[in-house]
């Protein structure tokens, strides 16, 4: 559920988003070369392990992740659970285009998701920022900048 | 059984769950259901579950041990995909101990739960084929697009703890490509290429799934010149489903919703984009470029499972000759055609030139990061477009090759030149 009043500002309405799961205020982390647990992080250590990938090296737990768009797979469907169980988890998933292998995985590991059509308004934001997000309220506020 | 509505199936199922565990595999559900605005749930003929020791982990371990102590059975005919370990292989492949030991555990408990460990990708051709109309909650992305498209049959992505919950329950949620509306095509492509070898159609579906990817894009192909063959259709699924996350393709005049282009896009008027034979050859010399493949490690053909008809052509190809010395070369294939291959006596002639035939198993799925490194790995040359594009992940180098080529790797331990 979104706890934002009716009159607290918010930096993005994101119009027509689908999302469950709680409030969440982390850095955010936007790639725009897409996301699969299996095909690019290391799921040992939390990094992004796919070379070239525009987040190459970068650690994802403890962030809200903001992804163009999910790639193949099931394994999300498990991996989101154990990565949240070791820590290594996002806080939130923000999506451009997410499936459901990312809903149901998210959806067991308690991490809030979101699918919001276009990432053109968060990418504006500095990478590293903290950010409030609402799944459910469709809405996401810039806390501090980097 | 009937579709039952969202509240039905809440106090039927989810506020009368007697565990922990089934309480929160059955909320995860209905999570999923209001995400996507479901209605209700509809009944399923079947569930296949992806659940093995390299992505489960011990969370996923555990909680599939919780349905089991907790008295939780399925009561749909609940099968289970490829996974991560071939016992016969395991030491040949340095797996790690521990791996191979938890997963031989994990199957015990999974065949407890009342699952069949059928332990493949390709069900679809080796243990059920889904009529056209068919619900079904099946949950390997290549089976999915494959029942979807070629059979008719209608299913989301239904990853593990989804497919798990399905198989108790017996319902899905009620939305994607349960309902019509998903079906339709979305993006018009019409082939010139004669698209004669089975990485052809992997590479086609690698264009077109990084060309318009999106779970909610259904491509369809217009294929004049071409007798499609059932593995090639399941090359070109496996394919978009991994570039593009597609769940459903139409082939005009293959596929059964498809029989011309007004039934694949429901009359809507959508542009053609061509693509010919150059597009596909664009995709090797892409995939070749920058690669010192002076030496080949690996060649897999791998990802789907290949079916007895492809084993059969590698056998052709190979035409009686070793693979090189200090080259793997690796194939898997579902339990039940290893069992053909053997029971035909085409196992043992695979064995004698040097391959690894492995059962039940894809490569991806092997924790290939630690085998590649116990194995010394560093480049796979693979006929598979899905293979070539999850193991940049691994941090391995992967070239897309035709089978031929692939074939011709792992006799003569090095890629032809172009």
């Amino acid at each position: 559920m979104s706890n934002a009043r009716q009159d607290e500002p918010v930096d993005i309405r994101f119009d027509g988003a689908l999302g469950v799961g709680p409030d969440v205020e982390a850095r955010l982390l936007v790639t725009k070369d897409g996301f699969s647990p299996r095909y690019d992080l290391d799921r040992w250590t939390g990094k992004i392990s796919r070379e070239g990938h525009d987040l190459e090296g970068e650690t994802i737990g403890g962030s809200i992740l903001a992804i163009d768009r999910a790639k193949g797979g099931v394994a999300a469907g498990w991996a989101m659970d154990e990565l949240a169980a070791r820590g290594l988890a996002p806080k939130a998933m923000v999506f451009a285009h997410t499936n459901p292998v990312f809903v149901q995985g998210c959806a067991l590991a308690g991490i809030a998701i979101m699918e919001v059509f276009s990432l053109d308004e968060i990418g504006r934001i500095p990478s590293g920022s903290i950010c409030r997000v609402s799944p459910c309220g469709g809405w996401l506020r810039v806390v501090s900048k980097t | 059984m009937l579709m039952m509505s969202l509240e039905d199936y809440k106090r039927e199922w989810v506020d009368n769950a007697e565990s922990e565990v089934a309480s929160r595999l059955l909320n995860a559900q209905v999570e999923v259901a209001e995400f996507y605005g479901a209605s209700g749930m509809v009944p399923v003929s079947g569930s296949h579950l992806m659940g093995d020791m390299e992505v489960l982990g011990a969370s996923g371990r555990k909680l599939i041990g919780d349905c089991h102590a907790s008295g939780l059975r399925v009561t749909v005919p609940t099968t289970t995909n490829a996974h991560c370990v071939d016992y016969r292989h395991a030491d040949d492949l340095r797996q790690d101990p521990e791996l191979v030991s938890s997963q031989a555990s994990l199957q015990t408990v999974l065949r407890g739960l009342g699952i069949l460990l059928t332990d493949t990708c390709t069900n679809y051709q080796t243990v059920y084929q889904p009529r056209f109309g068919e619900h079904i909650s099946w949950g390997d992305t290549g089976a999915v697009i494959y029942a979807n498209s070629v059979l008719g049959a209608r299913s989301n992505f239904e990853s593990g703890p989804a497919a798990l919950a399905a198989g108790f329950t017996g319902y899905t949620p009620s939305y994607g490509f349960h309902l019509d509306a998903a079906r339709l095509g979305t993006h018009v492509f019409r082939v010139t290429a004669p698209m004669d070898d089975l990485a052809d159609w992997g590479a086609l579906g690698s264009i077109v799934g990084s060309s318009v990817p999106g779970y909610w894009n259904v491509p369809v192909f217009d294929i004049p010149e071409v007798d499609v063959a059932p593995d090639a259709l399941k090359h070109l699924g496996a394919s978009l489903a991994s570039f593009g996350s597609h769940a459903m393709f139409h082939v005009i005049r293959a596929t059964p919703e498809a029989s011309d282009l007004e039934s694949a896009t429901g009359g809507a008027d959508l542009p053609v984009t061509v693509l010919d034979q150059e597009t596909i050859d664009d995709v090797y010399r892409h995939s070749r470029a920058g690669q010192d493949l002076t030496d080949v490690d690996v060649v897999a053909f791998t990802a789907p499972q290949l079916s007895l008809f492809e084993i059969r052509q590698l056998l052709a190809l190979l035409d009686g000759r070793r693979v090189a010395e200090g080259t793997t070369l690796i194939v898997t294939t579902a339990p039940s055609v290893r069992a053909e291959l053997e029971r035909q006596g085409l196992l043992q002639q695979l064995q004698d030139s040097g391959a690894m035939v492995l059962g039940g198993v894809c490569l991806y799925l092997m924790a290939l990061g630690h085998m590649a490194k116990a194995m010394g790995w560093r480049s796979i040359v693979t006929n598979s477009a899905k293979l070539s594009n999850i193991i940049g992940g691994y941090r391995l180098e992967a070239v897309l090759v035709r089978t031929q080529d692939a074939v011709e790797a792992a006799v003569r331990g090095r890629l032809n030149d172009e």
